[in-house]
């Protein structure tokens, strides 16, 4: 047992926040801090800086251009960029989608498309979620019939993230109706420019439209663009669900949040004090970092596994359920710390909408963000889901 | 004892939720939400045609009502249809004390208030008191004849809107102090006055308002100088009382949709109200709206109590509510899903308000330290 880092990862965090001190541009850094918005040419401008460093695809094989850091690698960056308020890196992509290609895609697949997702070229979408199919995301609907050498898709998808930017999207699809659920649906990449395919946004609570609707009418796919075999989709998906749960902890977001929590106690008045030294938030304060020391560990000791080669199994749905309780407590706490300030609507999502806000403690859209958050334990299969998955694997049932 | 509304009351909750019902629907609020006021003047005017305004006012006011039960009536129909009007500010505060101190000519504006041609606000939060009543930094100067304010309150819901502004100013003694602290009335838009307007993450405008060198005629005055603490005091515990009930109507209305979802909406083909995790979980929320009620019901009983009793109520409520709307908020949203976040679905207004309302009038740590010491005292 030996709970600090070897001399070559503590070498390896070094670069890395060497790295971060010197490359990440401050206007990015500030908006991350402050819970800004991030625009398109945002999250474009440091998916290049990271190109340039060679570290934008930490998790692929260097055959195909990545890092090909292990897991401590990877966790190590995670923290440190997060701790650094450095932009999250859109993964649908780069970590989602990439995987599934270099396990089950064809050569010239890989060609083709992996040296787009790290030029930028391509914008990915994940188009999985319908309107009737959500936790139980197997009775998806929408159809792709094959005809001649395209197949035609026809059919909603909903929850897109980011598709108002992206120009690609890969999808489930149902390819045969008479199997079992899981049996036919397949593993299509579709051209967001395809005529038939429109993209709606949905505004949510908190008054942004992070998210899509995706109808598809007639839209026409060159069979090329099947990953994999045909009705093989399912198990492509459940890979890519594995990946999408790597770095399901968030420990880096949390860690960060903390910090922002903190901030704003020491300036937040209560009392004639700074309210960070009210015993009540200090208790609630000390609460969430008790868990969150304990989950970073957790997390770290499934990350070593996975360093040596164990795949994660039910402890990512673990980490998914305790991780996203901290990161919304931490999210309850910054509301609560802002007091009434918390209440004017400055919303991550309307960039600029209420400039000129007074905000004594710098909370910026703690409220919006609260609220936001609450997506955290409902996407990516719901807690819910998790939970009935660590005890289908833990007691069999 | 007896738990049932008196005839007059039924009668009243019966209009307010038919009128709501058929005239306050998802789509109209936002559209209300998303307009330049925040607010609609023809439900503002059909509320005072119905009656709603005077209920929250004692028959030597004007009203025909004004007791605990009858805020508690008026305010969970307002908050089961998420109304975003500043019933609240211009009634149940600005209004109400006016009501409580002004001398003959100052009470003129509680009848234009309860007739709906008056808007109000209550000024008095400042950036560093947070939930604290008594932590007053603006000053009233006495200068001739005239007094001058200065000062900066903050996140005052409804300031753009009103006509007139109840204002708080300490006269003498240091912050913190309960004496000292006056209270004026006077026109929003008298010299000296900024106001920085903003909308609200609930629904409503609320603005930052800068007095500098505000002069007023002593008559402006409400009650004795230096002595309006316990007035605020009190009418900060009606409207908590209004505003937890408002928040109990919010919290019927996220499990009534969520208990409708859990029946209808199938997933792995069976409703998903029949898995057991969610069906506790929705039992859970029923537990904690009999709690809820039962915790407006003892604060609204206990609002014409002596302070003591009166505050230590109105503490229990906003501390129980804060806990049990934050639950009942969470969950709801949880097991709807997706749904339950995107703006035209009803959940996702009622969940802010619920929410929301632990930021005004003190939270719920606020309120149980202040239970403690109410309690030792």
């Amino acid at each position: 047992m030996d709970l600090s880092y070897s001399a070559e990862e503590q070498a390896f965090r070094d670069d890395v926040r060497d790295f971060l001190t010197t490359k990440l541009p401050e206007d990015l850094r500030d908006k991350v801090r402050d819970g800004g918005e991030l625009n398109k040419a945002d999250m474009e401008r440091w998916h290049a800086i990271l190109n340039a460093q060679g570290w934008l695809a930490p998790n692929w094989p260097k055959s195909f251009g990545g890092a090909e850091w292990n897991a401590v690698q990877r966790h190590i960056f995670e923290e440190e960029a997060a701790a650094h308020h450095a932009p999250r890196i859109v993964p649908f992509g780069l970590s989602m989608l990439a995987p599934v290609l270099q396990k089950f895609g064809s050569q010239e697949q890989c060609d083709y498309w992996l040296p787009r997702i790290l030029s930028g070229e391509d914008w990915w979408c994940q188009g999985y979620s319908e309107p009737g199919a959500g936790s139980d995301l197997a009775s998806l609907k929408t159809t792709a019939v094959k005809d001649g050498d395209h197949y035609i898709v026809n059919g909603q998808k909903t929850w897109t993230t980011l598709g108002q930017h992206a120009n690609m999207i890969f999808c489930l699809v149902r390819t045969d109706k008479d199997v079992k659920q899981q049996e036919g649906i397949s593993f299509l990449l579709i051209d967001m420019d395809t005529p038939g395919v429109e993209v709606r946004p949905i505004v949510l609570l908190d008054g942004g439209a992070e998210v899509n609707e995706v109808w598809f009418t007639d839209v026409k796919v060159p069979v090329e663009n099947l990953v994999g075999e045909e009705n093989k989709g399912w198990t492509y998906a459940k890979y890519l669900l594995t990946h999408e749960r790597t770095n399901i902890a968030g420990v880096g977001f949390s860690q960060a949040g903390l910090t922002r929590v903190r901030r704003i106690a020491k300036s937040e008045m209560s009392g004639g004090k700074p309210l960070i030294e009210n015993p009540h938030f200090a208790a609630r304060l000390a609460q969430v970092e008790i868990d969150l020391k304990a989950m970073a560990t957790t997390n770290l000791r499934i990350v070593s596994k996975a360093a040596a080669g164990t795949a994660p199994g039910v402890e990512s749905s673990m980490l998914k359920v305790k991780g996203t309780i901290i990161r919304q407590e931490i999210n309850d706490l910054a509301r609560r710390a802002a007091g009434a300030y918390a209440m004017p609507f400055a919303s991550e999502a309307l960039e600029g909408s209420n400039a000129g806000l007074p905000d004594p403690s710098g909370a910026g859209p703690v409220a919006s963000q609260y609220f936001n958050n609450r997506k955290l334990s409902i996407f990516g299969g719901s807690n819910e889901i998790q939970r009935g998955i660590i005890a289908k694997v833990t007691m069999g049932g | 004892m007896n738990f049932d509304l008196t005839e007059e009351r039924q009668m009243l909750q019966d209009t307010l939720r038919r009128f709501l019902r058929e005239r306050y629907d998802t789509a109209t609020r936002n559209k209300i939400i998303e307009s330049a006021s925040g607010m609609s003047d023809d439900i503002w005017g059909q509320l005072a045609e119905l009656g709603v305004i005077g209920a929250l006012f004692t028959e030597e006011q004007g009203g025909f009502g004004g007791a605990g039960f009858d805020l508690a009536v008026v305010f969970e129909e307002l908050g089961r249809a998420g109304v975003v009007e500043p019933m609240l500010d211009t009634a149940v505060l600005a209004g109400g004390l006016v009501a409580d101190l002004g001398d003959e000519s100052q009470q003129a504006l509680v009848e234009e208030v309860i007739g709906g041609a008056m808007q109000m606000a209550f000024a008095h939060g400042e950036p560093s008191s947070r939930y604290d009543l008594n932590r007053v930094q603006a000053t009233a100067k006495a200068e001739g004849d005239e007094i001058v304010l200065n000062g900066h309150k903050a996140v005052v819901v409804n300031a753009e809107a009103a006509q007139m502004l109840v204002v708080s100013a300490r006269e003498s003694g240091n912050i913190g102090d309960t004496d000292g602290i006056s209270l004026f009335v006077l026109p929003a838009d008298t010299k000296g006055i900024t106001i920085q307007g903003y909308a609200l993450l609930a629904g409503g405008r609320a603005a930052e308002v800068m007095l500098d060198d505000v002069r007023l005629p002593a008559s402006a005055r409400l009650g004795a100088a230096g002595k309006a603490f316990d007035a605020i005091e009190a009418r900060v515990a009606a409207a908590s009382v209004a505003q937890c009930a408002e928040t109990l109507g919010a919290m019927e209305t996220a499990t009534h949709l969520t208990k409708e979802y859990l029946g209808t909406r199938k997933q792995f083909g069976r409703p998903i109200g029949t898995f057991q995790a969610l069906a506790h979980r929705m039992s859970d929320l029923l537990i904690e709206m009999e709690q809820a009620r039962s915790a407006v019901i003892n604060a609204a009983g206990h609002l014409e109590s002596a302070r003591g009793e009166r505050e230590r109520q109105v503490s229990a409520a906003k501390n129980l509510m804060g806990r049990a709307g934050r639950l009942v908020a969470e969950d709801s949203i949880q097991m709807h899903g997706g749904i339950a976040m995107t703006q035209e679905y009803e959940l996702a207004h009622i969940a802010k308000r619920i929410v929301m309302a632990d930021h005004r009038f003190g939270d719920t740590d606020h309120h149980l330290e202040r239970y403690i010491a109410l309690a030792a005292a």
